[in-house]
Order: structure tokens, then C-alpha cells, then sequence
């Protein structure tokens, strides 16, 4: 079955979500839909002295060494694990298609730094020409490897058998849906009969939060923790990190129906848009989300009457959701003031490279169970936004189309078009 | 149209950007590779790793604006100046519907460090009396707010949209060498079956970074001891990283031909494979990617490898191209300048467009007994990438 221009339709056969509510679809979901937080005060290290200390840590994986290489190759697993045992694809750790995946840019940490500059042995100041020397005896070999950035998706190739060369990537916020993109354009292509691809993100740690703190981007609210992400409401004061992963396992409608595969919905279009106004600012009008929504639209072969429900980017920073409400108003018009707009981040915070993926799941999840996760904390409306944000309450819906933004730090804006069951 | 009917699009090369160690721009590597024996090397910076500095640019020539200089970090504006060398010689600079409309694949990596406040985190931590609350302190207070802009990975092409306004779409693809292989597969796809028309593509890697240094360090990857060609370090085995960075304009031919572009060569086909690393599996890797590869090469062939030095996989690379291409010249860039990790392909690459553009393949290095002279011009460059770790490639291209 190909689709109105011709190509094959992309349909998904299995999802895998791990988020701060939960290991696992239904418990992410059964959170999102009672409008809970899994924002909570971070205790992985100290917060002393800092802005924010408030995180939508994943605190029930360990990792060893504790890592956000480490962290985001775990998360990764049980999520693929949980996709392709649903899809009932492939046969053991053998999945019949390229791996794409968003991870975020890895890097050593502090703990790795200070063992190399304690086995210098160096006296007084410590230089990197003394990590340099502790390096060079040997003794940290395994750590090459761990903070190498095509790592996390070599291993994950590894464990399910993936085919061909595994392609790690990072569009900042909308790396979870390019990552979709991707493995939506090689069915597309012909390439693949199914793709694996995974979003994943624990890179909640010191120096991380502290980047993001310096740049002025993060919620400062801490008490309490689960009221501090507030997408469109008035108050609204920067986003929140949050941690997670999300697979999906993406076919050709032919090959999933084929072989008698379950489909729980499409990815019916995806659009993008690149923003050359500023490296973390997104251009005020809006033009390039808006840009992106209509591609996204029109490459799903739908007109913006079509979309039922969009799961907004929603950082809750005071710029990205006030561009984003107007945005969306731009491109669905009139009607744009009934249409129900919700933030997945308001409960799970933002999780950055994982975000695209794990709200393109939350959205599929959305469609198949014909039900909308809340907007949670907006208690104060922002008269800039007049949207029906699904304000605190979960909610039915009938919905056949839903759109899921993700606009990226460094200018990349990915929007998802996804649908229902192929009628 | 359908993916099938669309996926005969030719690809061509209608711009190269390229810095290195040896210049900026095909000409001047034109120059500097006609002397079998120049290298610039720098070992005293980081011994006993030696690295392969870039050559001074003039930044201003291809970042105008300072403020842009300095949200950048070394590895960004080599990228951000090698795309604009590729957009200048495909006459699309300033062109801003155009621009508008390509999209942007990079392959790359992230960092770099703060040294300073680094060092004195690492001084004062063993002593005090709440470590994490001191590293909380010093980070807070003293790193620059914009040096995550100038770590974060996909900012490459971030700054690229900014500084040359290229705002198709970017994506941003990390994993070291073979990062850059599959960069260019992707654009080379896309554009083959009408998945888009026009794309920057490339990469770009700092090597004078103590921070990047040490992983491969801890590897046990980078060559001690005085510089020799990749061929020839059985005595150390090992790469020498070198800066430098490498972009391509690619578009469909009917594009190209649209705008009245120049082509300077047709990338026929990119293989990115993906070996379980053992003894011999990188030779049947590259064998294989060559078997894929081989009805796209006709006539005069020579091969420019991407060979590292690392111990096993160079001298699997040396036997396998002896195999499947017996008696073609072959040329290793990282013996003329290093190996640039993740713009290692693209800047092999780059040597490639140079070498068909020429007519002439560019002269044997010294110390290399099996890089044999070229007698005429060669119609077809296979270019090779084998990763340190993982990842094997291979680029065809052919004379315009």
C-alpha cells in the first residue's frame, strides 16, 4: 500500500517507552493520563548552590559506571527491548532493519577526570598534560570506548542485530524525531522494510544542568518540584530536564501486514524546517515552525483541517511557547482556538534528545486509546496562548491525525504527522 | 514518483570547502601534495602525541561577523569556514533562496573543554571538604555560558545556518570516522531518490585539544615517536590526529544543470558498512563494499584511503585494496595530514574531487615504498574509510 504520492506507507508495529513515571508504556501512560509529575528534587548529586535543583530523573535503572553514556545506553535498551517484543519482529537479537538513533553528545565526566588526575601523581596544579600521561599508562583502556559518540548505538546494534551501520544522531531537542525521520525516509526509499529507531537522554548530571542554568533556560520554581513545569501558562519561567527513552519500530505497511503484524498507527508525514536567527533563540515570527507544521502536513498528504490533536514541543519557557502557540495558530487558522493542544513535558519534563520520540509514542499512544494527557500546572493562563491546552484533566477525544513538534537548541524544527490505523 | 523510478538520480559535486594542516582550498593542496614529503607537524604541544596543526585562516574571510567567531570553538569555525569555501565554489554563496532550501548533513563530534577552570577543578577537589558542592561552585561560577554552545555537537551546522544562512533542514550525525561515511551515504540517498536536491555535506575535527586527544590516549590509538606515513608504523602503530575540515555541495545533476552549476565530478556511490571487528573483518568488510561498488568503477582507477595507522585494520585495508583493485595507485591522505576522525571521509573525499579535477593523481608520499606514481588521469577515485573502532566505507567518484 503506498500512499498519495506514491510511496510506501510507514506504519508502526511496536513502541517501548522509559520515563520518570515509569519502565514501560503503561506505566508512562496510566501517569500521563492521571496528570501526574515525575519531576522531583535531584539526588544523584549534590544540588548545593544551584538555580535549579529539580530534574525528571529516571532514578530505577542503574548504570555502571555512572555515566550519561552509561545511563542512555541502559535506557535505550529497555525501550527497544519492550518495542521489538511487541512488534514480534525479527528472530533473537536479529532485527531485520537499520538502527537510527538520537543519543545525546557524550563526554567523560568529572569522576573520570579526577581518577586520571589522581593516578598522575602530579604535585600542585593539575593540567591536562598530566591527565595526557595518566592516560597513556594503560590503565583506563575501557574508557576510550565508553565516551566514544557512536558507542551507545554500536552496542544497541549489537544487542538486537541490527543491519547495516547504525547511525547516531543529534539535532538538539528534535534529535528523538529526526531519528524517525531518518527511518521513515529509507522505507520510503525502498532501502528498509523496517527500521528500529530510538530517542534516548540521561545526561541529567552537574555540569549539564549547570550548562543549561547558565544559559538562563531552565525553571528556577523548585517548590515544589512537580509544579515547576508549566507549558503555556503565564507564569511559566524555563523547562525542566527530564530523562527517558522511547523506541519504535517502523514498517512498511506491506511487510508489517505481510507477516500479520499488530499496527498501531502511522507515521503518516514528517516536515523540518532549519532556523538560522540565533543559536538558541528561536526567529520570533515563527516562520520556520510554521514552515515545518505545513510540511508536515502536506507530506502527509492532509490539509491542516485534518489535524485532530497536536502534542506540542512545550517547553515551558516563556519564548518557545508563546512562538509556538502563535505558530500553530498561523497554520491551522480560526480553527486552531478548539483544537486541543497538549505538553507531555508539563509531567515528564523536557528530555531533550529522547523528547521527539518518547512524545511521538505518547501521541500514538494518544490516538489508540482516543484520549488526550493533560497540560498539567496550568493554573494561570497566559492571555498571549488563547488555546484549549487540556488544562490539568486528561480527556477523550475523537482524533484520526495528531501533529507532534519538536524545535531544536541550534535551530533544527522536526514535526511529526501521525495517524490511526490504515483504514 | 516513486522511490524506485527516482532512485536513478545522478549525484554530483558542484562545491568543495576544504582546510587541513597543508592549506585551505583545493589549490593549495594541490601545491603542498605535489611535495612527497611535506608534512606540518607539531610534537611538542602534546607529547609525546604529535598532531597535525591547522594552517592559520584568515577567519574573517568566511565568518564575518566576530561575535560569530566567538560563540565557536576551533572545531566549529574549521567547519563553518570549509562550508563556506564549498558554497563559494558552487557560486551559491549569498544566494539566499537557494540556501534556503539545502539541506545541511554534518558529521562531527562535540566538546572542547574550558582547560582553565578544568584544571583548577581538578587541583582543588582532592582537598575539599564537600566535592561536589566545590565542583557545583566552580562550574557555576566559572564557565562561559556560551562555551556549551560551542561543545553542543549539532551547533556545527547550527552555526552554519546562522553564519551562511543555510536553513533548509540540518541533521547532525556523531560516531567518529564513520559519522562522515554515513553523512554522505544519507545525503547520497536522499538526493538519488528524490528525498531532496540540494545538500551541504561534510565534517570537521580539531585535533590540537587535549581533551579529544585523551580518549584515544586511553585507547592506546595515537602513535608515539617521529612522524611516518600510515603505511610504514609497525615500529608505533597509530594514528596522528590532524585539524581540518571538509564540506561538499551535492545536488541532483538536473539541479545542477538547472542553475548552470560547474560539476567537478559525479559521487556515484557511497557503501557504509558496519563490520563485528575481529582479525580479518575489516578486509572482507572492504571487500564486500567494493564487490557493491564495482560497476560504478570503470576505467582509470586509483584509491585514496582514509587508513588511520591503527595497528591490524591499516595493513587489512593495505591487503584488501591489493586484492580488489590490483596494481591501482593508491594514496593515504593520513599520511599527507593526519587523521581528521569524523571529517576523515569527507576530507579524503575532497582530495579525490581534486585529484579528477587535475587530471593527476597527487604525488606518492615519501617514506611510502606502495604508493606507486600515476602514468595519466584517473576517471574513477575510490575513497576509503576504515574507523578505529568500527565502521568501514567507501566513495566512488568519477570524473564529471
Amino acid at each position: 500500500m503506498n500512499d498519495s504520492q506514491g510511496r510506501p506507507v510507514v506504519v508502526v508495529t511496536g513502541m517501548g517507552l522509559v520515563t520518570s513515571l515509569g519502565r514501560g508504556k503503561a506505566d508512562t501512560w496510566a501517569g500521563l493520563t492521571a496528570g501526574t509529575s515525575g519531576i522531583r528534587r535531584i539526588t544523584r548529586f549534590p544540588i548545593d548552590g544551584l538555580r535549579t535543583t529539580i530534574a525528571g530523573t529516571v532514578d530505577f535503572v542503574p548504570a555502571e559506571p555512572f555515566c550519561a553514556a552509561q545511563l542512555s545506553e541502559n535506557f535505550a535498551r529497555l525501550a527497544a527491548e519492550e518495542a521489538i517484543s511487541e512488534a514480534n519482529i525479527g528472530g533473537k537479537a536479529s532485527f531485520p532493519g537499520p538502527l537510527f538513533m538520537a543519543v545525546p553528545p557524550v563526554e567523560m565526566e568529572w569522576d573520570q577526570r579526577a581518577a586520571l588526575a589522581k593516578a598522575s601523581n602530579a604535585n600542585g596544579a593539575i593540567s591536562y598534560a598530566d591527565l595526557l600521561r595518566a592516560a597513556d599508562t594503560g590503565a583506563f583502556k575501557p574508557w576510550h570506548d565508553l565516551f566514544l559518540f557512536g558507542t551507545v548505538a554500536d552496542r544497541l546494534a549489537d544487542a538486537f542485530g541490527t543491519i547495516g551501520s547504525p547511525i547516531s544522531l543529534s539535532t538538539a531537542c528534535s534529535s528523538g524525531a529526526t531519528a524517525i525521520q531518518q527511518g521513515v525516509e529509507a522505507i520510503r526509499r525502498g532501502e528498509a522494510d523496517a527500521a528500529l529507531c530510538i530517542g534516548t537522554d540521561g545526561s541529567v548530571q552537574a555540569e549539564a544542568l549547570i550548562r543549561f542554568s547558565l544559559l538562563s533556560a531552565l525553571s528556577t520554581q523548585n517548590d515544589p518540584p512537580q509544579g515547576a513545569s508549566k507549558p503555556f501558562s503565564k507564569n511559566r519561567d524555563g523547562f525542566v530536564m527530564g530523562e527517558g527513552a522511547a523506541a519504535l519500530v517502523l514498517e512498511s505497511y506491506a511487510s508489517a501486514k505481510a507477516r500479520g503484524a499488530r499496527i498501531i498507527g502511522r507515521i503518516s508525514g514528517t516536515g523540518e524546517k532549519g532556523d538560522g536567527f540565533h543559536r538558541t533563540r528561536s526567529s520570533p515570527d515563527g516562520m520556520p515552525a510554521i514552515m515545518a507544521m505545513r510540511g508536515g502536513i502536506a507530506d502527509a498528504g492532509l490539509t491542516p483541517d485534518d489535524i485532530d490533536y497536536i502534542n506540542a514541543h512545550g517547553t515551558s519557557t516563556p519564548e518557545n511557547d508563546k512562538m509556538e502557540a502563535m505558530s500553530c495558530i498561523a497554520v491551522i487558522g480560526e480553527r486552531m482556538k478548539t483544537v486541543p493542544i497538549s505538553s507531555n513535558k508539563s509531567m515528564i519534563g523536557h528530555t531533550l534528545t529522547a523528547a521527539g520520540a518518547i512524545e511521538a509514542v505518547v501521541t500514538l499512544l494518544t490516538l489508540q486509546h482516543q484520549r488526550i494527557p493533560p497540560t498539567i500546572n496550568y493554573n494561570a493562563p497566559d492571555p498571549a496562548i488563547p488555546l484549549d491546552v487540556v488544562p490539568n484533566v486528561a480527556r477523550d477525544a475523537k482524533m484520526a491525525h495528531a501533529m507532534s513538534n519538536s524545535f531544536g537548541f541550534g535551530g533544527q524544527n522536526t514535526v511529526l504527522v501521525l495517524s490511526g490505523e490504515p483504514g | 514518483m516513486s522511490a524506485r523510478a527516482a532512485s536513478t538520480r545522478d549525484v554530483v559535486i558542484t562545491g568543495v570547502g576544504l582546510v587541513s594542516s597543508l592549506g585551505e582550498g583545493l589549490e593549495a593542496h594541490r601545491e603542498a601534495l605535489a611535495d612527497p614529503a611535506r608534512v606540518t607537524i607539531d610534537a611538542a604541544a602534546y607529547a609525546p602525541f604529535s598532531v597535525h596543526p591547522a594552517a592559520p585562516l584568515e577567519w574573517d574571510r568566511q565568518i564575518p561577523k566576530r561575535l560569530d567567531q566567538k560563540q565557536m570553538e576551533p572545531w566549529q569555525r574549521l567547519g563553518v569556514y570549509s562550508a563556506g569555501l564549498a558554497l563559494d565554489m558552487a557560486g551559491l554563496k549569498g544566494d539566499k533562496e537557494k540556501l534556503s532550501g539545502t539541506q545541511i548533513i554534518v558529521g562531527c563530534g562535540g566538546g572542547e573543554r574550558d582547560y582553565e577552570v578544568d584544571g583548577q577543578i581538578l587541583t582543588e577537589l582532592p582537598g575539599a571538604e564537600n566535592p561536589g558542592a566545590l565542583l557545583n561552585e566552580k562550574l557555576m561560577g566559572g564557565l562561559r555560558p556560551t562555551l556549551f554552545l560551542a561543545q553542543l555537537s549539532n551547533l556545527l551546522a547550527g552555526n552554519i545556518s546562522i553564519v551562511h544562512g543555510v536553513t533548509g533542514a540540518s541533521r547532525t550525525f556523531m560516531g567518529e570516522e564513520q559519522c562522515g561515511v554515513d553523512a554522505l551515504r544519507i545525503a547520497h540517498a536522499r538526493i538519488a531518490a528524490g528525498q531532496g536536491d540540494r545538500f551541504l555535506v561534510g565534517g570537521s575535527y580539531n585535533a590540537e585539544r587535549a581533551d579529544s586527544l585523551l580518549i584515544f590516549a586511553m585507547g592506546g590509538f595515537l602513535r608515539k615517536g617521529p612522524f611516518a606515513p600510515v603505511w610504514n608504523r609497525a615500529d608505533a602503530p597509530g594514528f596522528i590526529l590532524g585539524s581540518g575540515g571538509a564540506f561538499f555541495v551535492l545536488e541532483a545533476r538536473e539541479t545542477a544543470e538547472a542553475r548552470g552549476a560547474t560539476i567537478l565530478a559525479e559521487l556515484a556511490s557511497v557503501v557504509s558498512h558496519r563490520s563485528k571487528r575481529a582479525p580479518g573483518a575489516v578486509k572482507a568488510s572492504l571487500a564486500s563494499a567494493f564487490e557493491a561498488a564495482r560497476p560504478h568503477m570503470s576505467g582509470a582507477v586509483a584509491v585514496i584511503s582514509g587508513a588511520s595507522g591503527a595497528a591490524g585494520v591499516t595493513d587489512e585495508e593495505r591487503d584488501v585494496l591489493a586484492e580488489a583493485l590490483p596494481g591501482a595507485p593508491v594514496r593515504a591522505a593520513g599520511s599527507r595530514l593526519g587523521h581528521v576522525l569524523e571529517a576523515t571521509f569527507p576530507v579524503s573525499l575532497a582530495l579525490a574531487v581534486l585529484s579528477l579535477r587535475e587530471g593527476a593523481l597527487f604525488a606518492p608520499a615519501a617514506q611510502s615504498p606502495g604508493e606507486k606514481p600515476m602514468a595519466g588521469a584517473p576517471d574513477v577515485i575510490a575513497v576509503t574509510s576504515v574507523g578505529h573502532m568500527r565502521g568501514e566505507g567507501l566513495a566512488v567518484v568519477r570524473k564529471a
